[in-house]
This record gives C-alpha cells, structure tokens and sequence, in this order.
C-alpha cells in the first residue's frame, strides 16, 4: 500500500500491516554523539510556558484543584475546544474546555466523583447524578460481586489500593498508529477483524471480543471528530512532524478523555518522531529550533494533563501524578541503538521547560548505549532529579525492542500486550497476621484461616516461616480471585475503547501484582534467624509487639543472609499466585513497588519483629529500610539487585538518594560517576532506579517553606513529584530516607 | 607474598567512595594510626586494635562484589587510619586485587617508608599523598613527625613512577595562604610522580565522633574555610602549573 505523505519513507511490511515497529525500524537513524547540537527554548516557548506557570501557581493557590466541570461527562467530544494561547500553540488539544479544569469521570465508580467534588468545595451536577442513575459503574459491579471475605481483606489493608472504585489504567495505546496510518485505514483494519469473527463458535470470549470490535471502531471515528472540533482531518496519515506530534497527542487526548486510570502512559514516541523530524530537516521545512519547540509544546500539553481525584487516593499516589510515562533509548534487537537526537530532545524540555515530574521520563539503559547520551542523561538526573532508569538488558530479551513502560515499571510491547492492574498486598501485616493465627491486631478483624496464636517465649524462624507460608497460599488465592472479579466488571462497564483500538486485537494480557513492605518482612525473618525476638502479648493474648534483642544482618548491606530471604519471599509469592488461573488468561506478573502507599501502608501496620514500630512507614518499593544501609550505597545497591526479575516481570522499583557531594567533585566527575554507578548495578541484572541528587536540607527547607520551592521535582517510587504536592506526612518521609553522603 | 594468613585491622567500608581516587572507588578504611594530626576527620581510626579482621583475600572478594561499577577508572582504595601501619595486610590485599585485575589505590600520610612499603608499592597504581603542612615545623607541631618523611615517600614514588594526587587539607590560620601555596607548587615541580593536587577544605563534621569518643578535638575552634578562600587558593595554585 502506498499514500503520498510517506513519500521518503523506506518502504516495509509497515504498509501493508499495521506494524510501527517496523517502520521504525525500517526508516530511523540513530545517533552517537552528544549533546551539543540542541537547542534552547524559543521565545514563542518561553512565552507560553509562563502562561502555564502562573496557571500552576493558581492551582496551588486553590489548593491543588484549579475548577472542576461537574456538568459533563468527559468524553471524547464532550467539551468545546479549549486553549492556552490559541495563536501562539503547536499542538493543541486540551482534556476539557479550559486548561487545568478538571472533567468529571463516573465510568469507573459514582463514590469517588463525588467525593472528589466535595473534597475540594463542588457539587457533583443532578445532571450527572441523572445520566448515571440506570447505569451500572465498573464499582458497581465489582462491589456486586465481591465476597465478604474480600471486603474484609480490603478493610483491613491486607490488600489495598485496588481499581475497584475508578478507572483501572495501566494501558498504553499505540498512540503512534494513529499519525502513521491515520485513522481511516486503522478503522479498515478492525473491521476486517471483526468480519474474521464472524465464521468462529460465539461463546463467552467471541461474543465479548465482537462487542469490543464494534466499540473500537465507534470510537476511532469519536477520536476523528474531537481531531475536528479543533480543525484538524486525522483521518489520513500525518504529512510532516507538527502533524506527526499533532495526530499522537490526539490520539492520547482521546484515551484521558475517556479513562481516568492511575497510570495513563504515553509509550515510546520519541525515536517514531525523530523519523518525521528528519524527514523535514533534510527538505529544508524544519530546523533544530524548530524540532525542539514542536517537541517543547508536546510536553507543555503533557505537563497540564489532569484527572480529579480523592483525597483517600492521593494518599496511596501522592503527587497528583498522571504516570505519563516515555520510554526513551534502548537498543534494538539487531545491535543498533534507538538512540536518537529526539531521544536527547525529549529530555532536553527539562532544560527547556524546566524540571518536572511529567512527563515521567524513563531512560531504557543498556551497557550498550552510547557514551555521550549517557552522560547526557547523568547529567540530566544530577541537575533535575527528573528522570529514572530501568534495565533495556532485562527487558529487551522478553519484550523485545518496542516495548515500553506503563506507570513505573510495567514493561509491555506496545499495542500488543495490556495489563490488568492489581495494587499491592501487606506482605509485612501478612506477617502478623500469621503469627497471631488471623487475626489482625491494627483493625481487630479475624481473617484467613483461624489457628492459635504462634506459643512460646521466642520466635523460632522455621514455626514462624511455616505459619507464613499458609497465610501466603491463602491471601495469593483470594488476591487472584478479588483481581478477576475487578477485571472482569472493568471490561463489562469500563472498558477502554479507544487505547484498546490501538492495540492489535488479539492482545496479551498481564494481570500485575504486587508486594509492600518486602524489606521489611527480610529484615523480620532475619531478626527472627539471627537475634531474640520475644513477643508480647495484648490482654487479649494476640501478639502486639516484639521484644528484639541482639545484632542480625539487614536487607541493604549486600549480605546474602538477609538478602536472600528477601529474593525468596517474592519468588514464593510469584508462585503462589500463579496457582489460581485468571480472568482471559493472563500472565500473572509480580511488581516490587509501592508508589507513595508504603507511608499508608506502614500506617495500618503494628510493630513487625525487625524494630519497626506500629505505624512507622515502610521503605519504598524494594529499598531497604530507612537508614539501616552500613556499608554504603553500593551495597544497598546490591542488595536489591539480587530480587529476580524473572519473578517480578512487572517491575521491582529502587529509589537512590546521594548528595551531590558524595557523587563526586566536579559537574564532570558526577556525572561519570553516575553513569559507572548505573552501568555497574544494571550488569548485575537490576530492573529499576529512581536517582535523585540533592540535600536532605533542600528537602528539609521545601517543608518548611513550600511556597518557596514550587518546581522541586523528585523521584519517589517509579515516579517524580513536586514535592510541595506531596502531603506533610509522605514529605517527611521522603526526609527520614537514607540519603547516602559522603564520608 | 609470604605470609598469607595475615590479617587486617579494618576500621569501616565505604561501598562508594567517589571522592578517594578516580571513578567509583571501593574504599576500605583501615584502623590504626602513627600519627595525630589536629585536623583528623577520622579519630576512631587511630587505635590499632578491635574492629573487623579479614584476610586479604577475603576483602578482595569483598570488593569484588563491586567491580561492576568500577568501569573504566575506578576500583580500591585502603585509607584510614594510615594503611602503611599495616604494609603487608595492605601489599597482600592490593596484590590480590591486581591479579583479579582491579585498579588500586593508597590513600596515605606518607611517613612510613620500609621494605614491606616498598613492596607495597609494587601492587599500587596511584598514591593519594596527603601533605599536611609545607613547613617543618607545622608538620612537628600539628601532624607529630618530620617533613622529610612524606618527601622522602614522595622520591621513593618518584623512582617507582607511581602516579600521585597530591592532597592537602585547608586549614584556616594554618595553610590558607600564598607561602603555603607557593611552597607546594615547589613541591609539585620537584616531583615528576605528581600528576594532579587537591586542595581540600577543613570540616568539622567529625566533631560529633570526638565527643563521642571524649578525645578533644585540638581544632574545634578553628572555622571551615570559605568557598571564595578555596577557589582563590585554587586559582593561585592552578596558575603558570
């Protein structure tokens, strides 16, 4: 198949199937060079950028929330056309009419709309309550058909921060699809699909996929038409770079518009754009400045994108974060590096636009990258704390080399493979609940299989590690089945039409995991093995604390004793989950990773038998526990990176903290020392860090004066965040983390 | 080597040091000192006993564990505590590591020099020479031993071709000024062995390991050096180098 705007493209199997990773492949031209040939912002940029400042500083002033709409339903076409400054954007689109009002979304659930609304002074409209009163929510349904035991485990924060109550997220459209083939052939393609069904056995899983067909194609022409209300025809393949940037940017405005899912990802578009840009640069149409400015004004949109939200949610995902995630770099299959200049322009709107948390910017590094892109990024990372990196040598032999990352490190092939997102469970009250025979003493709810409270005067690691093990077969069966039902209802009322019309439409599908309070369950069963613990007991003789005496290695400090137990309890757990099949057949995953919840999580937590007391915040992620690193950081490198990926293909997240002075002397050295740091802990087969670069004492003087660090970005769990956006008890723990310093 | 069982008296590690030779530096700091310099940041190395022991090969494995981040420049430094206390712990580590081919690196006073230091010195691949003082007498009053010792250490290196940082702490009153700079540059262009100097400035992080300690810190009351005063030293240095 032919089409005049792919005129200079190398021509490819791309035509004739919808295959961007072909075309990629096919047409782009990596770069080995450094930094030196970018640009800096425009006037036209800067300008803009300060309209979007002062409306961040108003939305600070009215306490996070700007406006909300509480009359329309968001959709795709459901708001006029709205503007920063019509005449002086690249790109436009914005999620509702005006930039940072915020759409109401009740697909997912009618509870947390309204509450959101409350929370910050508005009133959900009769109208909405009207168009949703005969109209089954996926919350609905899920709280139709959860069991009673279900709702205890989620009460007691057994198993927590579940999509049940809003849209699920996770997803990546292939966004790029919709600039390179337009939307016209993309609509073709799913009705050739559909007509494919039409000759098969209709059962279950037919006649629900034929549905989804038909909902696909409808909302491609929807993406058209909003494309419309702004004056643009998307139905043909983009012709040059503003309309390349331009047609993806709709294509992700249509997928917010309709879903307001945690994470909402954008993918891997930055080296599919490189191709466009080169194309324009060679006929003369483009120049340097101008490829950064499109690029600039992309992530301005990027950077005011919005869902509304609780405050009960904001506690789990402190931030306001959108998770809009690019994947940036890596290698390709057959040796050459997807490193492109656009891969250095994407990262360069931190300097251009300043820093900040979104997009979430995430560096695919391999040993094999070139040198001066990564320290362009070490230098990156030490002058924003903007970025993070996980590990295109783990990912790249499973996912291949169009893979990119949902949320914070959720690996998927783009437009090929979903997930059904799955929070995380208490592995630390899992504990405790084992040792008093399911009972747990945070909420005094009796749970799980009922057996006498653990006896003796001491714990003795191999009766504790047994208890354990019953309670993990039982709470991985009940997660797995509590997933499915969340699942199931999500495709039944919520189902996302418009990314999964950029996927292909036989998917792959993941069903993701997760664990909190890892390190500090290691750290309990080492106690448990190498010191004293005694219990104490309540009035009620439930054990409430631990009476720990003596030295035993802690999971940190690169000692197999500790760090071992650690990569075990996530093996078991991965294990144990797969026991229970899962809804559509999908491919449990297990993540390592708390976002902000390990505060909360700590908080609904009693004392645990490694010295932590009842309520402290557990560590982020897989990291150690704050503070108990002896060695360096290094070591607690190390650590971490002994927790296998193979059990934990959904991601195991590490956040790194180092003062500028410990990173070295000199700008120079920093940076090279970064790089030999992230070339040392990805050889040892490691999936993710998070860097940050800074002072505990910034950090201590943006709690005290807030007002006076608005753009202080840091990385916390997979993610950035302004820090001024985080709640006093998430920022002081951010504070209370080890920030590994010089000697 | 002879004598292979023999054990170091090591005070901590430091799994990154960035800031104790080239590149991403597996840093071991041993116990024990011979000297007592006001400005010390690390009392709790002085005492040459208790702490952990390891053999050697033990602490080659150690490091070992972290070759991955060495790349192309970094590898082990021994401080302290001064190494050369214990020499041939010290020769029989760095010897180790050279045949598992990790960069090494001494970071010492200087004021020890004997055959086991010389053979030391064969397994070593950049000296981090800390000078105290330009002056004899400083050197008499504040460190506890002679200057011609660590120029003495400087021609041993000299004659091995040993590539050395030359290291000295600022200390406010005592060495901020032109004579001392001036004099070091002396020192510089006499020896073919030193390829880079750093000027550190003092700190007084370490007051709180004094008073936990009850050691009195001779220089408590002597101020941190200014970031101006460090790069007017550093320019004068720098200049007609």
């Amino acid at each position: 198949m032919e089409h005049k705007n792919w005129n200079g493209f190398k021509q490819g199997k791309w035509q004739d199937e919808i295959n961007v990773r072909d075309f990629i492949q096919a047409n782009y031209k990596e770069y080995c060079g450094d930094d030196a040939f970018l640009a800096g912002p425009t006037e036209r940029t800067n300008e803009l950028m300060k309209k979007i400042q002062n409306l961040f500083a108003l939305e600070r002033q009215f306490g996070g929330v700007l406006d909300i709409d509480t009359a329309t339903v968001s959709s795709l076409t459901s708001y006029s056309p709205g503007y920063i400054d019509k005449d002086n954007e690249l790109i436009v689109g914005m999620q509702t009419n005006r930039p940072l009002k915020r759409g109401v979304n009740p697909f997912g659930g009618m509870r947390m709309v309204r509450q959101a609304c409350d929370a910050y002074g508005y009133k959900l409209s009769t109208k909405v309550e009207e168009e949703f009163r005969f109209r089954t929510t996926h919350n609905d349904g899920v709280f139709r058909a959860y069991t009673d035991e279900m709702r205890q485990a989620r009460k007691c924060h057994v198993i927590t921060g579940l999509p049940d109550a809003y849209g699920r997220g996770r997803i990546i459209g292939d966004y790029r699809r919709v600039a390179l083939y337009g939307i016209d052939r993309l609509i073709e393609e799913k009705k050739k699909d559909k007509k494919a069904l039409t000759g098969g056995c209709f059962d279950t899983d037919h006649i629900r996929l034929d549905e989804e067909l038909y909902q696909q194609i409808t909302f491609l022409g929807y993406m058209k038409e909003m494309a419309a209300m702004y004056g643009f025809d998307i139905s043909q393949p983009a012709a040059n770079t503003r309309e390349a940037i331009q047609w993806t940017y709709f294509a992700y405005l249509a997928a917010i518009k309709e879903q307001n899912g945690a994470a909402m990802s954008l993918g891997r578009v930055s080296t599919f754009f490189d191709i466009y840009i080169e194309r324009d640069l060679a006929n003369g149409t483009l120049t340097e400045e101008g490829a950064q400015e499109l690029i600039d004004d992309f992530v301005m949109k990027l950077r005011i994108a919005r869902h509304l939200r609780t405050p009960e949610y904001n506690e789990l995902f402190g931030g306001d974060p959108m998770w809009i995630t690019e994947a940036v770099g890596g290698m390709g299959e057959d040796g050459r590096t997807l490193v492109t200049k656009s891969s250095f322009r994407i990262l360069n709107t931190l300097y251009t636009l300043g820093s900040s948390p979104e997009p979430n910017l995430t560096v695919l590094w391999s040993e094999a990258l070139p040198e001066g892109f990564k320290k362009f990024c070490a230098k990156v990372s030490v002058d924003t704390d903007s970025i993070q990196y996980e590990n295109d040598d783990v990912m790249r032999p499973v996912y291949g080399d169009d893979y990119a990352i949902a949320c914070c490190v959720s690996a998927m092939k783009v437009g090929k493979q979903m997930q059904f997102f799955g929070a995380r469970c208490n592995l630390a009250k899992l504990l405790l609940i084992a040792i008093n025979g399911g009972y747990d003493t945070t909420s005094g709810m009796h749970i799980g299989p009922q057996m006498p409270v653990l006896d003796g005067d001491k714990l003795d690691f191999d009766a504790v590690m047994e208890r354990f093990d019953i309670y993990l077969k039982w709470l991985a069966a009940l997660y797995v089945n509590t997933m499915n039902i969340i699942h199931y209802m999500h495709d039944k009322y919520a189902y996302e039409k418009s990314q999964m019309a950029l996927h292909d439409t036989s998917v792959e599908r993941f069903m993701a995991f997760g664990i909190a309070g890892l390190s500090v369950v290691a750290d309990s069963f080492s106690a448990i093995k190498f010191a004293d613990v005694k219990p104490v007991k309540d009035d009620n003789g439930f054990i409430c604390e631990f009476d720990t005496t003596g030295d035993f290695p802690k999971f940190g400090n690169d000692d197999d004793r500790v760090d071992l137990i650690a990569k075990e309890l996530a093996h078991k757990m991965i294990c144990e989950l797969r026991k229970t099949p899962t809804y559509r057949n999908a491919i449990h995953t297990l993540s390592v990773l708390t976002i902000t919840s390990n505060v909360m999580y700590g908080k609904n937590t009693g004392a645990t038998p490694d010295g932590r007391k009842a309520s402290a915040a557990f560590a982020p992620g897989a990291n150690p526990m704050h503070n108990r690193e002896e060695n360096g950081a290094l070591a607690s490198l190390n650590s971490v990176a002994k927790i296998s990926y193979d059990d934990c293909r959904d991601g195991i997240s590490n956040t790194f903290s180092i003062t500028p002075a410990a990173l070295g002397r000199t700008d120079a050295e920093r940076a090279d020392n970064l790089v030999a740091i992230l070339d040392g802990y990805f050889k040892k087969k490691a999936h993710h860090i998070n860097v940050n670069v800074l002072n505990r004492e910034t950090l201590m003087e943006a709690y005290e004066n807030p007002e006076a660090y608005p753009n202080l970005t840091i990385r916390v769990s997979g993610y950035a965040v302004n820090f001024h956006k985080l709640s006093r008890e998430q920022q002081r723990e951010v504070i209370s983390r080890t920030f590994h310093e010089a000697v | 080597m002879t004598n292979c069982g023999i054990k170091g008296l090591v005070n901590s590690i430091q799994s990154m040091g960035t800031l104790d030779g080239p590149g991403v530096r597996f840093v071991v700091f041993m116990q024990g000192c011979n000297l007592r310099c006001g400005c010390c940041h690390n009392p709790e190395t002085w005492e040459l006993s208790g702490k952990a022991e390891y053999t050697a090969k033990e602490l080659a494995e150690k490091a070992e564990k972290f070759r991955t981040y060495f790349g192309k420049d970094g590898g082990v430094t021994l401080s302290g505590g001064e190494p050369l206390l214990q020499a041939e712990f010290a020769a029989e580590f760095f010897c180790e590591c050279k045949r598992r081919g990790i960069n090494t690196c001494l970071d010492t006073s200087g004021s020890i020099l004997n055959e086991t230091v010389l053979s030391l010195l064969e397994y070593t691949d950049r000296v981090l020479l800390d000078i105290k003082y330009t002056n004899d007498e400083q050197y008499r009053k504040f460190v506890g031993c002679e200057m011609a010792k660590p120029l003495e250490f400087l021609k041993a290196l000299d004659e091995q071709s040993i590539p050395v940082t030359l290291r000295q702490v600022i200390i406010p009153t005592l060495n901020d000024n032109p004579q001392n700079i001036a004099l070091l540059k002396e020192i510089i262009n006499n020896h073919r062995c030193i390829d880079k100097t750093e000027l550190l400035p003092f700190k007084k992080l370490c007051t709180v390991k004094y008073e936990k300690l009850g050691i009195d810190f001779g220089f408590k009351d002597i101020p941190e050096p200014t970031p101006q005063k460090m790069a007017e030293l550093e320019r004068m240095l720098s200049k007609d180098m």
